[in-house]
């Protein structure tokens, strides 16, 4: 049986985990945008929880990713075998860039730019919300592409912990020795990597100002 | 020599023997005992080369720097009473490289400060076509430009206007015209000089360029290492014996051409 044959016969199969791998990804990334900037703007005037959550986000990062999931089983309510615990797990791991980036972006703002606007008598939360946030918003698109990709290729470890998903198809071609299997699991992946960053770059493109 | 100039209500702005010093490894003195009076409608030009205090000296009038030792008034009220954000809607500032907000349009730009004080919409439109014909930028082909779309001198432009926005009785400008070229620095100069004197703004504004200082001033002080050395009407400047003066007169006779 030829690839392209096999391909078309478990054209189904296929889709279907693409659905669900993207479907994981997208979950976990909202998760880590929705905490991950957030916390960026509460960091720009907090020294002390700065230094904490991107010393904690770090260290997570370094977490050899299976291993994160295996940590995250025996824990009550996010633990456990399925989707539930690779989404967490996927989150955390998307959150170092996303925190770290978002915060690079608040704080590289021209000296010029922050000192009228303070001379100008804008209070630090106007400064934050109306002069630091959009123009940091490109590097904050930069590090939500970054985590995505990334997200894109952990999340096929997920299917380690049940979690379904593109791995499936790459765990069972381990097992079986299977090229076949192993090319329908990493191509879709390596598709869904490629078009994440390109729409992101594009947005990210279109929203730099200078 | 430190001018102690007598107090009368008509001050809007006055120095009571401050020192302002940074805390480092040591700290280290900006300015050592700087009194002076800004009396309503002057134009203050304070004069000194690189580091000797005076951009520090503009800082602490709108309280972006607390003074280490004595006291800044503004309108009669220490700085360090007021409500840092009130003091300063009331006080226009104006730094070198403008500092224009990059996301904002002109019209946006110079509609900031009204926008925080949540006047009416019309009523910012209406105010940012005047501060813009006001300064020389013709609404209709400026007012929906990006900052990265203006030239420098028309940065600052922009910036004057956007300064001036919510009517502050008190202008501060750092080195405003600094990064202008030649030509265009003296274009703002003679018109900056007459839209002050029109709009009978308190103005402090710092250089180091004595030619600036000469033409724009109703007084000029010169700052030598934190401290004031000589003061004086642009008439008079010149004729201070003191070796900060001469050495300011001698820049201009370098200068082919310069009045002397």
């Amino acid at each position: 049986m030829s690839y392209f044959t096999f391909f078309v016969q478990h054209s189904d199969e296929i889709f279907a985990a693409t659905l669900e791998h993207l479907q994981l990804v997208v979950v976990a990334m909202s998760i880590a945008i929705l905490v991950g900037v957030p916390l960026g703007l509460l960091l720009v005037h907090r020294k002390v929880l700065r230094t904490i959550a991107l010393s904690i986000a770090s260290i997570l990062q370094t977490i050899p990713s299976l291993a994160l999931f295996g940590f995250l089983i025996p824990i009550p309510f996010i633990g456990g075998i399925g989707k539930r615990t690779a989404i967490v797990a996927l989150a955390l791991y998307a959150l170092l860039p996303i925190l770290r980036n978002t915060y690079v972006g608040l704080t590289s703002i021209d000296a010029a730019v922050l000192e009228s606007a303070e001379a100008m008598g804008m209070t630090s939360t106007q400064i934050l919300l109306r002069v630091r946030f959009p123009l940091a918003l490109p590097f904050i698109l930069a590090g939500i592409r970054t985590a995505t990709i990334i997200t894109i290729g952990v999340a096929t470890i997920a299917a380690a912990i049940g979690a379904g998903g593109l791995g499936t198809f790459i765990f069972r071609g381990v097992a079986l020795v299977s090229d076949k299997l192993l090319l329908a699991g990493a191509i879709p992946t390596a598709l869904l990597a490629i078009l994440a960053d390109l729409l992101l770059g594009f947005l990210e493109r279109s929203l730099r100002v200078t | 020599m430190n001018t102690i100039a007598p107090t009368t209500s008509e001050d809007l702005i006055r120095f009571r023997d401050v020192f302002f010093s940074v805390r480092g490894g040591e700290s280290r003195e900006i300015l050592s005992g700087v009194s002076l009076a800004v009396p309503h409608g002057e134009t203050l030009v304070v004069l000194g080369r690189s580091g000797s205090g005076k951009t520090t000296l503009l800082k602490l009038i709108n309280g972006m720097l607390a003074p280490t030792q004595g006291e800044v008034l503004v309108q009669q009220r220490r700085t360090m009473d007021w409500n840092l954000i009130q003091l300063r809607r009331r006080i226009g500032y104006v730094i070198q490289d403008a500092g224009l907000f990059p996301h904002f349009t002109v019209a946006e730009n110079v509609g900031l400060i009204p926008t925080l004080e949540k006047w009416g919409r019309s009523r910012i439109a209406a105010r940012v076509e005047e501060l813009l014909r006001l300064v020389g930028l013709e609404p209709r082909e400026f007012a929906n430009r990006r900052p990265r779309e203006l030239s420098g001198g028309q940065r600052q432009r922009v910036g004057v206007a956007r300064a001036l926005a919510a009517d502050p009785p008190i202008l501060l400008m750092d080195e405003p015209f600094g990064a202008l070229d030649p030509v265009t620095r003296a274009e703002m100069q003679r018109e900056f000089s007459a839209l002050a004197h029109r709009l009978g703004k308190t103005i402090v504004f710092v250089t180091h360029d004595l030619r600036e200082a000469l033409f724009l001033a109703s007084r000029i002080i010169l700052l030598e290492a934190g401290q004031v050395v000589a003061s004086g009407s642009p008439r008079t400047f010149m004729q201070i014996d003191h070796p900060e003066v001469r050495a300011f007169g001698a820049s201009l006779a370098i200068n082919p051409g310069a009045p002397a």
